[in-house]
C-alpha cells in the first residue's frame, strides 16, 4: 500500500455546490479505484499568493488516501489537468513520517498550545460524555478581576553626571 | 557606580560569545516538513520570498534539502509566492 496526498484548488467563481460537487466527483472517483481515504479536507476559501488563470483566490481542498498501485495517480492527475473547474493541483507521495505527521494534526498534537488543548477537551467529551459538561461550565470561570490600580510613574531623579572628563583625558 | 548603559564599548561586546547555530529539525525532532504551514515555511524565507541558504539558518544539509522541496511545492499551490517584495 503506498500513501499519496493529493490537493487541488478549485475556480472559486463557481458557486458552492459546484464547488463541492467538483470536490466530490474526486472523492468518489478515489473510492471506486480501490482507494481507502485516510483523510479529505476542505481547508476553504484563501487567498492565492499570486494570480493563477486570472483568479486570485481559490477553493483548497486536501485528501490523504492508501492505494495498491501507484498507477491510479496518472489516471486522476490527467482527470484534475483536463478540469477546467481545477485551477492547480498537486499530488504527493507520503513517506512514513509525512503519515504520522497528518495523524498527529488530526489529532491535534501538532500545532499551537491552544489546539492542544482543544483536541483534549475533545478527547474528554468522547470518552466521559456525563461529566464533560460539567467540566466544560467549570473551566471558563474567570474572576472579574479588579480594575488595575493607577500606576504612579515616579519621576526618577535624573542624575546629570555625564563624563566629560574622558574627553580630557584623550586630549592630554 | 555606572550602569551598563553608560558604559561605551570600543568593539561589540556580544562578538565572540559561543551561540552556535544548530539545526532545528535535528534539536526538536521534526521528521516531516509541511508544505500547507506558510507561517512555518516563511521562517526559511527571506522577504524577497527567496530561499535562505545553510550558513544563515544553520538547518543541516538533509533538512534543508526537505525544507527547500516544501517551499517549492508551497509555491506551486499558491500559498507562499514565487517572487515578491516585503513578504515580512
Amino acid at each position: 500500500m503506498r500513501n499519496y496526498e493529493v490537493n487541488f484548488i478549485v475556480d472559486s467563481v463557481l458557486s458552492g455546490d459546484e464547488i463541492n460537487a467538483t470536490a466530490q466527483t474526486y472523492f468518489d472517483m478515489l473510492t471506486s479505484n480501490e482507494c481507502t481515504i485516510v483523510a479529505k479536507g476542505e481547508m476553504g476559501l484563501r487567498q492565492l499568493a499570486y494570480p493563477i488563470k486570472g483568479r486570485t483566490t481559490g477553493v483548497y481542498f486536501c485528501t490523504e488516501f492508501q492505494v495498491p498501485s501507484g498507477a491510479f495517480l496518472a489516471q486522476l492527475e490527467l482527470a484534475l489537468r483536463r478540469d477546467e473547474r481545477i485551477v492547480r493541483f498537486l499530488s504527493v507521495k507520503l513517506d512514513k513520517f509525512g503519515v504520522k505527521y497528518n495523524d498527529d494534526k488530526r489529532n491535534g498534537l501538532i500545532g499551537k498550545k491552544k489546539d492542544k488543548v482543544k483536541a483534549e477537551i475533545k478527547k474528554e467529551v468522547a470518552t466521559e460524555k456525563k461529566a464533560a459538561p460539567a467540566k466544560a461550565k467549570a473551566a471558563p470561570k474567570a474572576a472579574p478581576k479588579a480594575a488595575p490600580a493607577p500606576v504612579e510613574e515616579k519621576a526618577a531623579p535624573v542624575k546629570a553626571a555625564p563624563a566629560p572628563a574622558a574627553k580630557a583625558e584623550e586630549e592630554e | 557606580m555606572a550602569s551598563r548603559d553608560d558604559i561605551k564599548f570600543l568593539s561589540n561586546p556580544n562578538i565572540g560569545s559561543d551561540r552556535r547555530k544548530y539545526c532545528r529539525f535535528k534539536k526538536f525532532g521534526i521528521k516531516h516538513i509541511d508544505y500547507k504551514d506558510p507561517d512555518f515555511l516563511l521562517q526559511f524565507i527571506n522577504e524577497q520570498g527567496k530561499i535562505l541558504p545553510r550558513r544563515i539558518t544553520g538547518t543541516s544539509l538533509k533538512y534543508q534539502r526537505k525544507m527547500a522541496t516544501a517551499v517549492k511545492r508551497a509555491r506551486h499551490l499558491a500559498i507562499l509566492p514565487y517572487v515578491t517584495d516585503l513578504l515580512k
